[in-house]
């Protein structure tokens, strides 16, 4: 139990997919420019990591070593289509403004390095727990980068005046440059609250 | 005209990098150095102009064709897969020495999201196969120069003194930010002329 607990919060807090391993950087990137966007992109990403870890774990058996790559990416296609379709049934306003970036889940490095590293090695279990964990933590990630932005960049959160009329708001945090800046300062941030005073990667 | 505005929209206006984060992860991922960052542009070039042209004919003539069009995410994604299996055994039968420089570049692509996005991107836009095509090579080249500039100035940062909780991706992003808005001046340049 406890070690299931601690996979499934590994994704959210030690392996933070975009806040702590810093990939699939695109889709966070692109589509919180509204925290409505964001939770939705979230949803999205949780349906499909979790649902292909599950049949990932299941395939593992029967997968042969050599061909597993193009197999785990059939398997992450076919359950975007599924969520593209949905979404664009239940939120076709959100799905137009998300465009490019739910058909992009597919190829998405996250949840290609999870089926590679996680559930092609564990069980159906863990594998789920792992997926939930990792999307979660995608998913409040998102959250957080989209709240800044809406709140600086329009003076909203999901689209309820916050600031007052009277503030003007900075258009830069919701056009394309405050997104990377924004996602600059909150690692800095996170890497000054725990102290490491190294990237996690690269120079 | 019409081509024109392709080509400079997918370069500048438009810029993978800089405007519709296309591309990200090889970005910060080989751009360490101007030459890797060369290599990688070169196989990104050869690949998304070849994408864009296949994935065109794959959704006129048998996605369309025969109402398969929810299909088109899994189909386009194993084109792409194969067709840069494809290319890297064709090169390494044909050039070597370019295969040499592109060898370990090349596997990387599949998973390049500017890939894919801009095969999906084509059919949004409606384009022709020709326009299909340049506005693939278009955008490649524009991936291209963001990620050459964005090595130059990576190389200098390496020895710039930078406070440590900054190091790494957070320097990386601001940076990336800083050009961002750059590239931005141009929205406005060719607006009133091309579009």
């Amino acid at each position: 139990m406890r070690r299931l607990w601690n996979t499934f919060s590994n994704g959210i807090i030690n392996e933070n997919p975009v806040l702590r391993m810093v990939i699939g950087m695109c889709a966070p990137l692109a589509v919180t420019t509204a925290v409505a966007n964001g939770f939705w992109m979230g949803i999205a990403v949780i349906f499909v990591l979790t649902a292909s870890n599950a049949l990932v774990s299941l395939l593992r058996k029967v997968v042969p070593a050599e061909i597993r790559i193009p197999i785990f990416i059939v398997v992450i296609a076919t359950f975007t289509t599924v969520a593209d379709l949905t979404l664009k049934a239940i939120q076709p306003d959100i799905h137009a403004k998300l465009g490019v970036f739910v058909p992009l889940i597919v190829v998405n490095c996250i949840i290609l390095a999870r089926a590679e590293a996680f559930a092609s090695k564990n069980n159906l279990l863990y594998s789920v727990a792992d997926g939930l964990g990792m999307a979660i933590g995608f998913t409040l990630s998102l959250l957080v980068l989209a709240s800044i932005r809406e709140l600086l960049g329009n003076g909203t959160w999901w689209g309820l005046q916050v600031f007052p009329q009277t503030f003007e708001p900075a258009i830069v945090m919701i056009l394309p440059p405050g997104a990377f800046v924004t996602l600059g300062y909150l690692l800095a941030g996170l890497n000054v609250l725990t102290g490491k005073t190294e990237g996690t990667r690269g120079t | 005209m019409n081509y024109l505005a392709i080509i400079i929209g997918g370069i500048l206006i438009n810029n993978y990098i800089f405007s519709r984060f296309l591309g990200l992860c090889p970005f910060w991922g080989v751009s360490k150095q101007v030459e890797t960052a060369t290599g990688m542009s070169l196989a990104v070039i050869f690949v998304m102009t070849m994408a864009s042209g296949v994935t065109w004919i794959l959704n006129r003539y048998l996605l369309e064709r025969f109402g398969l069009n929810y299909m088109q995410t899994i189909a386009f994604i194993l084109v792409i897969a194969t067709l840069v299996q494809f290319v890297e055994m064709v090169i390494l039968k044909v050039s070597p020495v370019l295969y040499q420089a592109l060898g370990i570049y090349l596997p990387l692509i599949t998973t390049n999201c500017a890939v894919l996005g801009v095969a999906l991107l084509n059919i949004t836009e409606g384009y022709n196969f020709l326009e299909s095509v340049v506005s693939g090579a278009a955008s490649a080249v524009g991936w291209s120069l963001a990620i050459i500039l964005f090595a130059g100035i990576r190389e200098r940062l390496a020895f710039a003194p930078i406070s440590p909780s900054m190091r790494g991706f957070p320097i990386a992003l601001v940076a990336t930010g800083l050009m961002s808005i750059a590239f931005f001046g141009f929205q406005g340049l060719f607006r009133g002329i091309l579009f």
